[in-house]
């Protein structure tokens, strides 16, 4: 038996790859044995997807009527009359976003620094090694890269204002904590690509001045990262990394640093405290690690998405990067699926890409029973996105309509899911990861867990207790000394409008 | 500068953060975990200003001022998140004013009263409830603790001790010791300057006030009281007059109307220390060596040593502390004169330090069977009584010390400064080994309030190499110097707490970022009103000696003034037994 379900551009974006899982669900659920085919040459049909049984023409809005034409067409073999499409159109052009290589550009290609050297690894360095520091700021700035931690800060300015700073010694820091849940995209590049990373920092020191560096790398990691200490180990073997590098004159020492696991630690200045042998607490800004850093020393912390896309900048150009992406967010993004998708994986997508293409086109939908309800993007500080906005393109100007990007996380959260549950699931991770430093986070935090516990416990919504929630998320955010209590509001009061229009229960 | 504070201009000439340009201009903030006295935090956000162009809320006290920039203090948007922020306080804090130590002189409690923060809350208390009144000198309730991170800024900031730190993380964290170790098995040295920084009740002295209440209505004991020399500049604070204002004579009036029977001053001990220790240095001079010599009148220095650089034990002078000095002649030259036996007296002393509440416990001390002295009381604990029993002490007229235990000279007064010790026994020591008048009695080399202050004096033919030093993270770097043989020194004076015995850690609470400089000035004023101003040159030290101890050094001083030290250094070494008794909460 045969399924073929359409799969152009046009039924992908809704949701036509979520049926065609949702068949191949349900064929392990009943026990029947089927081929489900996506076709992309299947055609169209008007208000639902179109699929194919044995010829049979039939459209499909949503699961309910899937599972029943599962049922009675694919178990049964019966015709179902009521789902049956007497006109099919043609396939229609709808422009999905193709996936650009930059980040991935070396993904699955090489196993060791020769194979990473053959595919062109290293010359940037070589390149950027014969260039003067400015010149590089420049390249940077004129490429509009962004930081890809979450906070979307100009790279370019920022390594400006380290190389400005006058100091006896320099640091660069490569951030790669990724404590944000539901973000692993730091760890496929450390997995896949570690050389490039190492490139990149070394791009970064030449350029602000810095002699040593560190990788902060979160302890839960402790299985990539010997990956990563193996590249470093090559890297230094190869003069890559060292001194006197490449014959240039430039002395690069880079050191690896194990987090001990807290949320905060990925917050720029709690890193630094942590890599200074202090318990991870994020330092009142200014001064900006820029001016006093690690150590109290001038220091630029970076992103490894981020510092994995300065080879490439470095070899094709600003120009050639400003192709992708938007005017105020050039470039690409990883995006991280994960949540109920039926494909959770990483994907380089030029900015601007809308949420309903990594949802349907890269996520492929919602896995088994549920619906989509709800996407929360950029982690667990994100916002949680109704179904109505999926069409908002994705980039860092997206917070205007309530949409972050932040770490690049896509979390797809079924119909499934109650309110409470979602809302407690998140204070929880929040006060369980509040610093402690500062009192509107540190106890407001718990005060809204303890709330929330409260509405758990009498499994009903208290309205009253929602506008207090809301009170004290906002003046958290408006008083609290670093990006985590100024954050929480994000998920939260997103949540509690989805609760108001209705949208989840 | 040109900086707009709630619409009207004002003129700045140098950069300074927002909190101290509006103070200057007399624009209330609130604060909670400033003080002048460490690195600020950021973290109480009561501070907080609107600053045009700012998305967010800023702390005023680490924003700094820049031209141009509009500043609201008090909008309707600061005003919110500063209430809140206290109901988040007030929502962990426990109502135990009333029998709070900290009543009255509690900074979370005048900002609750100032913002008027009802409990609109439910109280869920504090994350952890330790009682920690292992130590002599302070007691931690850590129930009433807000997170303020003074306590472990002051420890690693002004000590480099770092007995606390913050553990856990956001409402669960709180300043722990090692391994939730007594802090009295910690190398805390009982300076008390966490009890000094604590806004609020959970780092306090021990308090030994109430235990002296009851002293003074006993009858058939005779209470004697001595004051250090710098409670006088110090305790007017407490009854809200400027740092720095002398009121020695209101302060013995003062302990007349509590009810003590003699008030005697410590400075008579400073004299009596100077003319012990100077003639061991004197001798030190003349043997040639042992070389330093460390002045031994601050007990956190002498648990310092003990229990961090043991070697120093053996350098630091045998003299006892002052007010262990004048306990000790209380007890037996003047009970002799009222006929009275040792046991039969009760010493006080009234004192600006915790530590030394941590001294009268020690076993080396006690003569005989008896302790030379009974109870230690601090600056704060004495502001205290004084309120609770109703003295006006600000009207109060000056009244003398008791004879003749109270006759001091101006060397004794500047024992409350940095500096002073040396000075003093300069002064002394000039006089005994040239047998000439010192031309100048001020020694400016070792004033002032650098951390670390070194001369070469010349007396007579022999040139004398000497360091002034104060702040344990200072003495520490100047040890550490010394033990790498980088420096040499012949005397050494250490005081544990900034600016010596002023800003101890027994002292009035006080936010005033001078307030040691002032307070420092009124003892030199103090040192400078005296006739007399050579301890060797008190009639009552000399009387003494004539009549009862003979001569310095003799057989007599060595049994009541001197003392002897041990090496602690391994007492707090083993801190991981808390852990594996499971004594960790």
């Amino acid at each position: 038996m045969k399924i073929k379900v359409a799969a152009d551009p046009k039924s992908v974006l809704e949701g036509s790859l979520e049926i065609a899982n949702y068949f191949g669900y349900l064929s392990g659920v009943h026990h029947v044995q089927v081929d489900v085919e996506r076709d992309a040459n299947l055609g169209n049909c008007v208000g639902g997807i179109l699929v194919d049984i044995n010829g049979e023409k039939y459209k499909v809005r949503d699961k309910k009527e899937a599972a029943m034409l599962f049922v009675q067409g694919v178990i049964l073999r019966k015709k179902v009359k009521d789902l049956a499409v007497k006109k099919v159109l043609p396939p229609e052009e709808s422009r999905i976003t193709p996936e650009v290589l930059i980040v991935k550009r070396n993904f699955g290609k090489y196993r060791d620094i020769d194979g990473y050297i053959f595919l062109g690894g290293y010359e940037a360095l070589k390149k950027a090694l014969k260039m003067k520091p400015e010149e590089i700021v420049e390249e940077v700035k004129n490429s509009g890269l962004r930081g890809r931690g979450g906070a979307g800060f100009p790279t370019g300015l920022k390594w400006e204002s380290a190389l400005k700073e006058k100091a006896s010694e320099k640091f660069v820091v490569c951030n790669a904590d990724e404590g944000e849940p539901g973000t692993f995209k730091d760890r496929m590049i450390i997995e896949e690509d570690p050389h490039a990373l190492i490139e990149g920092i070394a791009i970064s020191a030449y350029t602000v001045g810095a002699n040593k560096g560190y990788i902060y790398i979160r302890g839960e990691y402790s299985d990539v990262a010997e990956n990563l200490k193996r590249a470093m180990e090559e890297a230094y073997d190869r003069g890559f990394l060292g001194e006197d590098i490449l014959g240039s004159g430039f002395d690069f020492e880079l050191v690896l640093r194990f987090g001990g696991g807290s949320y905060i630690a990925g917050e720029e200045t709690a890193l630094l405290e942590s890599i200074e042998g202090r318990a991870a607490r994020s330092r009142f800004k200014p001064p900006y690690p820029t001016q006093k850093g690690l150590f109290g020393k001038p220091t630029v912390v970076n992103n490894v998405e981020t510092l994995v896309k300065v080879p490439w900048i470095i070899l094709n150009g600003a120009e050639e990067y400003r192709k992708y992406g938007t005017e105020s967010s050039p470039g690409t993004k990883l995006f991280s699926i994960c949540g109920k998708a039926n494909k959770k994986v990483v994907v380089e997508l030029p900015l601007g890409v809308t949420l309903r293409e990594i949802v349907y086109a890269y996520g492929e939908g919602i896995y088994g029973e549920g619906e989509l309800a709800m996407v929360q993007t950029g982690g667990k500080a994100g916002t949680f996105v109704s179904k109505e906005k999926l069409d908002v393109k994705l980039d860092f100007d997206a917070i205007k309509e309530g949409v972050s990007l932040g770490s690049g996380a896509i979390t797809l959260i079924d119909d499934k899911s109650r309110f409470l549950d979602i809302a407690l699931n998140v204070i929880e991770f929040f006060e369980h990861e509040s610093c402690g430093k500062c009192v509107p986070c540190r106890e407001g935090t718990f005060l809204v867990r303890k709330i929330i516990s409260k509405m758990v416990e009498e499994g009903k919504v208290d309205c009253d207790a929602l506008q207090e929630i809301e009170r004290i998320v906002l003046i958290m955010k408006d008083s609290s000394l670093c990006g985590l209590g100024q954050s929480v509001h994000n998920p939260i009061i997103s949540l509690i409008r989805m609760l108001e229009r209705g949208e989840v229960a | 500068m040109r900086v707009t504070i709630n619409g009207r201009e004002y003129e700045f000439g140098e950069p300074m953060t927002v909190l101290d340009a509006a103070r200057k201009v007399g624009i209330y903030i609130p604060t909670l975990c400033y003080h002048p006295r460490i690195t600020q935090s950021g973290s109480c956000r009561m501070c907080l200003v609107e600053v045009e162009g700012q998305r967010l809320l800023q702390t005023s006290c680490t924003t700094y001022i820049r031209d141009g920039m509009k500043i609201w203090t008090h909008s309707e948007r600061v005003k919110a998140a500063v209430k809140h922020n206290l109901e988040l306080l007030r929502m962990i804090h426990p109502d135990d004013c009333q029998t709070c130590e900290a009543n009255g002189r509690c900074e979370l409690q005048d900002l609750l009263q100032r913002f008027g923060v009802e409990r609109t809350m439910d109280y869920y208390g504090n994350s952890v409830k330790i009682l920690d009144e292992s130590s002599p000198a302070i007691r931690r309730d850590l129930g009433k603790c807000i997170k303020c991170f003074r306590c472990v800024k002051a420890c690693e900031e002004i000590q480099d001790l770092s007995v606390y730190a913050m553990v856990k993380r956001g409402h669960y964290e709180y300043p722990a010791t090692a391994f939730d170790a007594p802090v009295y098995s910690t190398v805390c040295v009982g300076c008390g300057q966490c009890s000094f920084v604590c806004p609020v009740g959970a780092i306090t002295e021990k308090p030994d006030w109430r235990k002296v209440l009851e002293l003074l209505e006993n009858e058939d004991k005779v209470v004697i009281v001595q004051t250090a020399p710098a409670t006088r500049v110090a305790i007017a604070e407490e009854f809200g007059a400027e740092p720095g204002t002398i009121s020695t004579g209101k302060m013995v009036a003062a302990l007349r109307k509590l009810g003590f029977d003699y008030v005697f001053d410590t400075n008579f001990g400073a004299d009596l220390t100077i003319v012990e220790e100077g003639n061991e240095f004197v001798r030190r001079v003349n043997k040639g060596g042992p070389f330093p010599m460390f002045t031994s009148c601050c007990p956190a220095w002498i648990n310092y040593a003990e229990k961090v650089f043991p070697w120093v034990t053996k350098h630091l002078s045998s003299a006892r502390s002052p007010h262990m000095m004048l306990g000790a002649v209380i007890k037996t030259y003047f009970a002799e004169k009222i006929g009275k036996n040792p046991k039969d007296i009760m010493v006080v002393s009234i004192m600006p330090c915790t530590a030394k509440k941590d001294e009268i416990s020690r076993d080396q001390l006690i003569i005989d069977d008896w302790k030379p002295v009974d109870y230690v009381l601090t600056t704060r604990e004495l502001g205290k009584l004084i309120r609770l029993k109703g003295i006006p002490f600000m009207s109060l007229p000056e009244e003398d010390y008791d004879h003749p235990l109270g006759v001091s000279t101006g060397a004794a007064a500047i024992f409350g400064v940095t500096g002073g010790v040396m000075e003093a026994a300069l002064r002394t020591a000039y006089e005994v080994i040239t047998g000439e008048t010192l031309p100048k009695v001020e020694f400016d080399e070792v004033r002032g309030l650098d951390g670390v202050r070194d001369a070469t004096i010349k007396i007579g033919d022999k040139e004398v190499k000497i360091a002034v030093v104060h702040g344990l993270k200072n003495t520490e770097m100047l040890l550490k110097k010394m033990e790498k043989g980088e420096a040499f020194y012949h005397f050494v004076e250490v005081m544990a707490c900034p600016g010596g015995c002023i800003g101890g850690g027994g002292q009035p609470k006080s936010l005033d970022p001078d307030v040691i400089k002032k307070r420092a000035g009124a003892i030199y004023e103090i040192d400078e009103m005296m006739k007399i101003r050579k301890s060797h040159e008190n009639p009552a030290i000399k009387q003494l000696y004539k009549e009862f101890l003979k001569e310095p050094l003799g057989e007599l001083s060595e049994k009541l003034l001197h003392t002897h030290y041990k090496d602690r250094s391994k007492e707090y070494a083993n801190l991981w037994k808390y852990y594996e008794e499971g004594k960790v909460s």
